[in-house]
């Protein structure tokens, strides 16, 4: 059966135009094949390819760039239509905006000129480099070290990097490595061309979920990153880290979002055919109850992450919003897949259908871009500091 | 720089075929749906041209006649990369055949032709929805122009075109002199998608619309009163009723070749 349209607030004609074209392609070429990697842990890079030709890797960033020009409010609303399709694909997208931002928002016009137009073109997957095997949640201990060598001009670089979405098919790597002393003020970021020497990845992980895309640790070994490749000033680079996943985590909370819609519509599918003592479920309290409770959580995840979309698009500070989202949307989505499992029952929990891969991927949101402690932290601290 | 030649696309706005669909009057087979598209067997056509404009020379006009919302068919075509678009609309269309449309298209073509010149027309194979076929075959005849039909590969040199057409028997290498009516299959081509860079550029290329006044044609000569084969009833077709179910009770093997045996499937 396919799946009813989400109603969508849209700013312009062109942007109501953009949704459309995301769900065609993800209905005609993204649809029909999902299973398939995803069960085979096959990356579809050809199809990002098509999104990147159609202009969806570049989305929120300024056109004379060579990206989209659209706000947030547009851009998150493209990355739930793929996530209602293939998480897996809108995780993707989120990730190489991402990847994109140090540079846009930091790079120099030089250096913004020399390299966005190719990352926001559509050829191009970025990733980003932050965690380390011994530090995620406490980030500003991250102990991969970059050393200028003044002979050279090149930084040296040793350590590892871990958790990185597209960790050995990327293009590019956003890396954030310690120049200075201990803390965040140690921290820089350096934009790693694929073909960096001693740039090389492990073996992907073996994961619960998201199991098309690969997730990999990042060696580096001596890798020599030019100087001219260094975002932002030494030291600035745990900021720049932190403001990317600002944006970052809104995007994992419209997956978030995505997911769960697909969830909840599978689940009201098969409550309205499944026939039990005489009757289909949906009919039923118990069940009617759950798809209510799951509609919901998903009207006011989505509401939720646009508002902070729409500061940001406003100029405003939504740090604390972006936080909100991805903690309520991520842990929404993670009730709604597994409420989707129980409510197609024993069908729920094989893989004849969707709705068990559905809940494993949702897990991972809850831990990605901050884990949704992290995510309680960040508000906390934003109410502390309201307080003065 | 010579100027460039121009190709006109012929393009018809069709009912979504995953929309709700309802008839739009009783004496008219014109389906009515809450969404439209441009017709799947146009993007060839659209796609054919915009190939041709890449390798250098042509400019893409995209013309549709329809009714108001017709105008997402041209918009469509207008994103993937068409440079301009023409939407012959008039109230008194309504219900017009394919003897009509053949008729208020030719008087469009005269007019894009007049005012700026006409090197290449193309059309789809048919029509997703009435799929007749046969609107290239009488534009060709209205315009005295070389009909080439059913392309599934086409080339331009010079004045002369040339199409491959498959048939199950045969492949045929056409050739004709330009100007001509050429319409194309879906093994031509890939149709692109739009990009969203198509989709922003689409809103500040021209779109004209013509009326039947502007073509010249009085009301009197289209639309549902004088069409040449006029439908007399229409009616939704009754629900498929359910099959037939065979209870195997040991004999069900059986039972299953007799029916398909009695329906010659065997």
């Amino acid at each position: 059966m396919p799946r009813p349209a989400v109603e969508r607030q849209l700013p312009d004609e062109e942007s109501r135009a953009l949704v459309e074209l995301t769900r065609e392609i993800a209905r005609a070429e993204l649809a029909p094949l999902v299973e398939d990697y995803e069960a085979s842990s096959r990356y579809p890079r050809e199809q990002m390819r098509l999104l990147g030709a159609s202009g969806l890797l570049g989305l929120p960033y300024p056109e004379d760039l060579g990206g989209g020009g659209v706000g947030y409010e547009v851009y998150l609303q493209v990355i739930e239509e793929l996530a209602a399709v293939w998480a897996t694909v809108a995780e993707s997208v989120s990730v190489h905006t991402l990847a994109c931002f140090p540079l846009a928002g930091f790079g120099t016009p030089e250096q913004r000129k020399r390299w966005l137009p190719d990352m926001l073109g559509g050829d191009l997957l970025g990733a980003y480099c932050l965690s380390e095997p011994s530090s995620g949640s406490d980030a500003a201990a991250l102990r991969t070290r970059a050393v200028l060598d003044p002979g050279s001009g090149d930084y040296v670089v040793n350590g590892t990097k871990a958790w990185i979405t597209h960790g050995g098919i990327a293009d590019f790597y956003s890396l954030m490595v310690r120049t200075g002393g201990p803390g965040p003020e140690g921290i820089s970021c350096l934009l790693a061309p694929a073909d960096t020497p001693g740039l090389s990845a492990a073996p992907p992980e073996r994961k619960l979920g998201f199991s098309s895309s690969p997730t990999a640790q990042i060696h580096l070994d001596g890798a020599r990153v030019s100087s001219g490749r260094l975002i932002g000033a030494e030291g600035q680079g745990f900021k720049i880290a932190l403001a990317a996943l600002d944006g970052g985590r809104l995007g994992i909370a419209a997956c978030a979002v995505g997911l769960a819609q697909a969830a909840l519509d599978a689940a009201v599918d098969y409550a309205g055919v499944r026939e039990q003592f005489g009757q289909p479920i949906a009919s039923f309290q118990g069940v009617s109850f759950m798809l209510a409770d799951m509609a919901t959580g998903i009207e006011a995840g989505r509401a939720l992450y646009l508002a902070a979309a729409r500061l940001r698009d406003a100029g405003r500070p939504f740090g604390k919003q972006a936080a909100m989202a991805k903690l309520f949307c991520t842990d929404m989505a993670m009730r709604v897949c597994t409420d989707a499992v129980q409510v197609l029952g024993g069908a729920g929990y094989t893989k004849d259908f969707p709705v068990e891969r559905w809940f494993r991927e949702a897990k991972a949101l809850q831990i990605v871009e901050g884990t949704n402690q992290v995510q309680r932290v960040v508000i906390g601290r934003h109410l502390s500091r309201e307080r003065g | 720089m010579a100027e460039p030649r121009r190709v006109l696309v012929l393009v018809k706005y069709v009912p979504d075929a995953a929309g709700e669909r309802s008839f739009a009057d009783a004496d008219s087979t014109t389906v009515r749906t809450t969404e439209g598209l441009l017709s799947e067997l146009d993007e060839y056509a659209v796609e054919e041209a915009l190939s041709l404009a890449e390798s250098g020379g042509w400019e893409v006009t995209v013309a549709t006649m329809g009714p108001e919302q017709a105008g997402a068919a041209i918009r469509k075509a207008l994103q993937m990369g068409a440079d301009a678009g023409i939407h012959i609309s008039d109230e008194a269309l309504h219900g017009t055949d394919a003897l009509g449309t053949s008729a208020v298209l030719a008087a469009a073509v005269r007019k894009f032709s007049d005012e700026g010149g006409c090197d290449l027309l193309l059309c789809g194979m048919a029509s997703t929805d009435a799929g007749m076929s046969v609107i290239p075959a009488m534009l060709a005849e209205r315009l005295g122009l070389p009909q080439v039909s059913f392309a599934s590969q086409l080339s331009v040199e010079g004045d002369t075109v040339r199409i491959r057409r498959d048939s199950e028997t045969a492949t045929e290498t056409i050739e004709s002199r330009l100007p001509a009516v050429v319409s194309v299959t879906d093994q031509i081509n890939e149709p692109r998608y739009p990009s969203f860079k198509g989709i922003m550029a689409a809103k500040k290329k021209p779109v004209t619309t013509w009326s039947l006044a502007d073509l010249g044609i009085e009301p009197a000569e289209v639309g549902l009163a004088a069409s040449w084969s006029p439908v007399t009833e229409v009616s939704k077709r009754p629900p498929r009723g359910q099959g037939t179910i065979i209870t195997d009770d040991g004999e069900g093997g059986v039972a299953l070749a007799e029916f398909l045996a009695a329906e010659k499937f065997i």
